[in-house]
């Protein structure tokens, strides 16, 4: 992790306005503290500790290499070793296509290709079923493979509708950092075409596809929106937490495997940082973009590529759309809205939907300022050197935490008798604070970003001034990073509405989630509800998406005149 | 740690800089600064890079603090204070405009009180930097130069009792760093304000300080006028770093003489040497005066032209000295000079090497 923090050397004066900045960076530090450090540790405590709450040691871990476990654990690795082999490469040509080439088009497919983020991961589940399931309109293609959608395919079928952006999104990036000087001096040496893929690109980009590969590993570990809905008797380790936990109460358990889980996520998360470091270093300040030139063949072919990919995303999402709005699939194919008539189904009605934009909505605004300010303490003052330490180390941590093990952490320690937090437990606000920081690290380094962008002398010449830090703040700082912290509120809505991994061991029959209702429907066998929920969602995601945009545009065409020349 | 250093300091003094060391892990950044700044001086702080200009600078601010030493202004101590509690005014290499703010709200930022103050104190500040006119432009939309100037503007806006500018005018091409300099200087010197300049660019220390201050590797070589830096260098390297330089190797002999080579040149009456002691005599180009024919005298001998360069509004030629074991020299000369002496390649040249344009160092000290 980078600790590239100025810390002040020697003794150093102290003002009024530092001691201010001081506190409010050692609350920003707390929050991350209370709300993720704490929960994290009462979940390794609870590892430790027997079902009746007795100091075990590492007993519990003892008799973990069970052949049930093995059996979960090899089921993990299978389903994520595959889906990362299939899809790292899927998103790397689609990535290069929309960088590397001239085909028309792009910006279109980039948004395309980014629709998986806005619904939940049991949407590809409830999409498959729909195709190739029992009743499925392409039950034929898979059952003359003699092969079961219920099942490792399924599973990484799903996975892989699922993971795509999330590998594309951190290819782009690799493959935008390009030098043109780089491919002009080979080309001037007479490299040809596969030599200059293996010599200058491939160099260039591994780091990336090192960093991709991790994280869709990652995520397919740790995810059971798409195994519990098309994992038939597949059990994986993600799946497993949750029975044990919400079917069984077998919390001490559920900590356990969820060690397990945070085990491979934590180290993939380790390595990322140490190879991103290294890719942050391989571009110098002088590169010169690359501007792809027109190549017929290659474009046209790139073109196929893309369509297809974008029409299987377009289509997995279809499915569920289609199947929200059809009677009976595929018996009877005429219209209805019955399947939105949440009210009178089990599984928490329009009020999971209302519950689901108030989690949203929530997160948008205190994430957004809760992320802000904490990357504005550790990027641009100088006081509390140990609490900016604190919330630098923990900003980044969450990405290394699964959702259901932060979830977890959050049932043993806010639902912890003695502890006064606990009458937080069962409330919409610790929802909220659970997706702020379930989602944090991406919006602190969104936000970290922004503000580096910053020249760091604007603090030393207001303080020369004689002008406190929250007036620079307020009428520079905030200004210009607006765009940024409207991504983010716009990254934290999204993922409100889609979220359930952590959220699923802390609504209460009041707090009652969308996300968590697709599930509780599909479970209760109405697929067709579950389709029309998680619909729903996806509606809800663009239309807000679509609102962000337009409030960014009028707000950046408002304050931000002076990009203008 | 060394006890608390007794700074001697006239309640005069603008800016009093005592025994200022600082270290960065093994590397040791500064040692031992003394420095008095009096009140309207602008003084230069002239070096390399990494030879601690603008780490002092930063402890003047108060962005950093010093290992050790005492910094006061107008006798004022202000070591433990805060850089906002320190009174000046600061233009970075970067100039830090707020990208976001017109020229005038810039310029404003520091300002309090009414707004209509705030307005008529901005028109004067623009006016007082030439630029009226561009009260409601973005930074963005403005030439370097002009930034530049909103920059200098902000940091006056309050009146600070110190004005530091750290290297100012690196960012802009030659014709605008020109005429920036001349701007500056006369801003200075009207609004009489004490200025501590940072810079690596000797030509613009010699014509806008007071004072300049070179510095090296952390320690202060020499302060003196620029007159004083350039004539007198007192060590080796300031003799280099600022203006070119000739080293003669050479040992001194009974009649207040140098030996090199065969030539005995004459020393400046000033110069204290004893017998035996092995010397450098240093002479700058353009103190060598070539004659167009030999006439003989002190100090004159006969040198073979290697090659001749021209710099605009003089030439350099590059000269052999056989009688000194073939020791090359550059001499300056103005382009009229060169056309009476109608050079030709390999021509012998009588050359002057007059006592006073020489100093004598032995080691690292000017004697």
């Amino acid at each position: 992790m980078s600790l590239s923090l100025r810390v002040w050397s020697g003794r150093q004066p102290r003002a009024r306005t530092d001691k201010v900045a001081a506190l409010l960076t050692w609350l920003s530090a707390l929050v991350l503290l209370v709300f993720l450090a704490l929960p994290l540790l009462a979940m390794l405590g609870k590892a430790l500790r027997d079902k009746s709450d007795q100091f075990v040691g590492l007993a519990n871990f003892a008799g973990l290499f069970t052949p049930r476990f093995v059996f979960l654990l090899g089921n993990s690795l299978s389903v994520a070793v595959i889906s990362t082999l299939v899809v790292v490469p899927l998103a790397f040509v689609f990535a290069a296509a929309l960088t590397r080439t001239c085909m028309p088009g792009r910006p279109v497919f980039r948004m395309l290709a980014l629709i998986p983020l806005l619904a939940p991961s049991l949407l590809p589940g409830i999409s498959l079923i729909y195709l190739f399931g029992n009743q499925g309109l392409l039950k034929s293609w898979f059952a003359a493979a003699g092969i079961s959608i219920y099942g490792p395919w399924g599973i990484v079928l799903g996975e892989m509708f699922y993971t795509f952006p999330h590998a594309l999104m951190i290819l782009l990036t690799a493959l935008a950092l390009a030098d043109a000087r780089l491919y002009e001096a080979a080309t001037a040496l007479g490299a040809g075409r596969m030599r200059q893929f293996a010599t200058v690109t491939l160099p260039s980009v591994r780091y990336g596809l090192i960093s991709a590969a991790m994280l869709v590993f990652t995520l397919v570990m740790t995810d059971f929106g798409v195994p519990t809905i098309v994992g038939g008797r597949y059990d994986v380790l993600a799946v497993e937490i949750y029975k044990q936990v919400i079917g069984q109460q077998n919390f001490g358990r559920g900590a356990v495997y969820g060690i397990c889980l945070l085990l491979p996520a934590v180290l993939s998360w380790v390595l990322d940082r140490h190879v991103q470091r290294k890719q942050q270093a391989m571009l110098s300040a002088r590169a010169q973009p690359l501007q792809p030139k027109r190549q017929p063949l290659r474009d046209a072919l790139a073109l196929l590529v893309c369509v297809v990919i974008a029409l299987w995303l377009l289509g997995m999402l279809g499915v569920s759309v289609a199947a929200a709005f059809i009677k009976q699939w595929p018996y009877n194919l005429s219209l209805t809205l019955a399947h939105f008539d949440f009210d009178n189904m089990d599984g928490g009605g329009w009020q999971a939907w209302r519950n689901s934009l108030r989690l949203a909505g929530g997160a948008a605004l205190v994430g957004g300022v809760v992320a802000f300010i904490g990357a504005y303490w550790v990027e641009k003052t100088r006081a509390a050197p140990l609490g900016r330490a604190t919330i630098n180390m923990l900003a980044i941590l969450p990405m290394a935490v699964p959702g259901l093990v932060l979830g977890l952490g959050y049932i043993f320690f806010f639902n912890a008798p003695g502890n006064p937090l606990n009458v937080l437990y069962g409330t919409m606000a610790l929802l909220v604070l659970c997706t702020v920081v379930h989602y944090y690290s991406t919006a602190h380094l969104t936000a970290l970003t922004a503000l580096k962008q910053l020249d760091g002398e604007f603090e030393y010449v207001a303080a020369s001034l004689q002008v406190p830090f929250w007036t620079t703040l307020r009428r520079v700082t905030l200004p210009i990073c607006l765009p940024a912290v409207l991504d983010i509120a716009r990254y934290y809505f999204v993922s409100g509405m889609t979220t359930l991994s952590a959220v699923i061991f802390l609504y209460t029959p009041d707090t009652v989630l969308s996300a968590v209702a697709v599930l509780n429907m599909d479970d209760a066998g109405d697929t067709a509800a579950a389709a029309a929920m998680a619909s729903l969602i996806v509606a809800t995601s663009v239309a807000v998406c679509l609102v962000f945009g337009g409030v960014s545009w009028w707000a950046l065409r408002r304050t931000q005149r002076w990009r203008l020349r | 740690m060394k006890a608390d250093p007794v700074i001697h300091l006239t309640q005069t003094a603008a800016l009093g800089l005592g025994g200022i060391s600082k270290r960065f892990g093994s590397f040791s950044a500064l040692r031992d600064i003394e420095l008095a700044v009096h009140k309207g001086e602008f003084v230069c702080l002239l070096g390399p890079s990494g030879c601690g200009k603008t780490t002092l600078l930063r402890i003047i601010a108060g962005l950093d603090s010093a290992d050790t030493g005492r910094i006061t202004m107008h006798g004022k101590d202000v070591t433990h204070l805060p850089p906002a509690k320190r009174d000046y005014g600061i233009v970075f290499q970067s100039y830090a405009l707020f990208p976001n703010l017109t020229v005038t709200q810039n310029i404003a930022y520091g300002l309090k009180g009414r707004r209509q103050d705030q307005r008529q104190r901005v028109t004067e500040l623009l006016s007082l930097i030439d630029l009226a006119g561009i009260e409601d432009r973005y930074p963005n939309q403005l030439s370097g130069g002009q930034q530049q100037r909103v920059a200098l503007a902000r940091a006056l806006a309050t009146s600070p009792g110190l004005l530091l500018l750290d290297e100012p005018l690196s960012a802009l091409d030659a014709r605008v760093r020109e005429h920036l300099r001349r701007e500056i200087r006369s801003l200075q010197q009207r609004l009489g304000i004490t200025t501590i300049m940072v810079t690596h660019d000797q030509e613009e220390a010699l014509t806008m300080a007071d004072r300049i201050v070179v510095m090296n590797h952390g320690v202060i070589e020499q302060i003196g006028t620029p007159e004083d830096i350039y004539a007198r260098p007192q060590s080796r390297f300031v003799a280099e770093f600022v203006g070119r330089a000739n080293w003669l190797p050479g040992v001194v002999e009974a009649g207040h003489c140098v030996r090199t080579g065969d030539v005995s040149l004459q020393l400046p009456d000033s110069a204290a040497v004893k017998t035996g002691d092995a010397v450098q005599l240093f002479i700058r180009p353009e103190a060598i005066s070539i004659e167009a024919r030999w006439q003989g005298g002190r100090n004159a001998v006969l040198a073979q032209l290697i090659s001749q360069e021209l710099l605009g509004g003089f030439c350099r030629l590059t000269l052999s000295v056989p009688a000194m074991g073939n020791l090359n020299l550059i001499a300056d000369v103005s382009r009229p000079t060169l056309a009476q002496l109608r050079l030709d390649q390999g021509q012998r040249l009588p050359l002057t090497l007059s006592p006073a344009a020489l100093r004598v160092f032995t080691d690292e000290a000017a004697a």
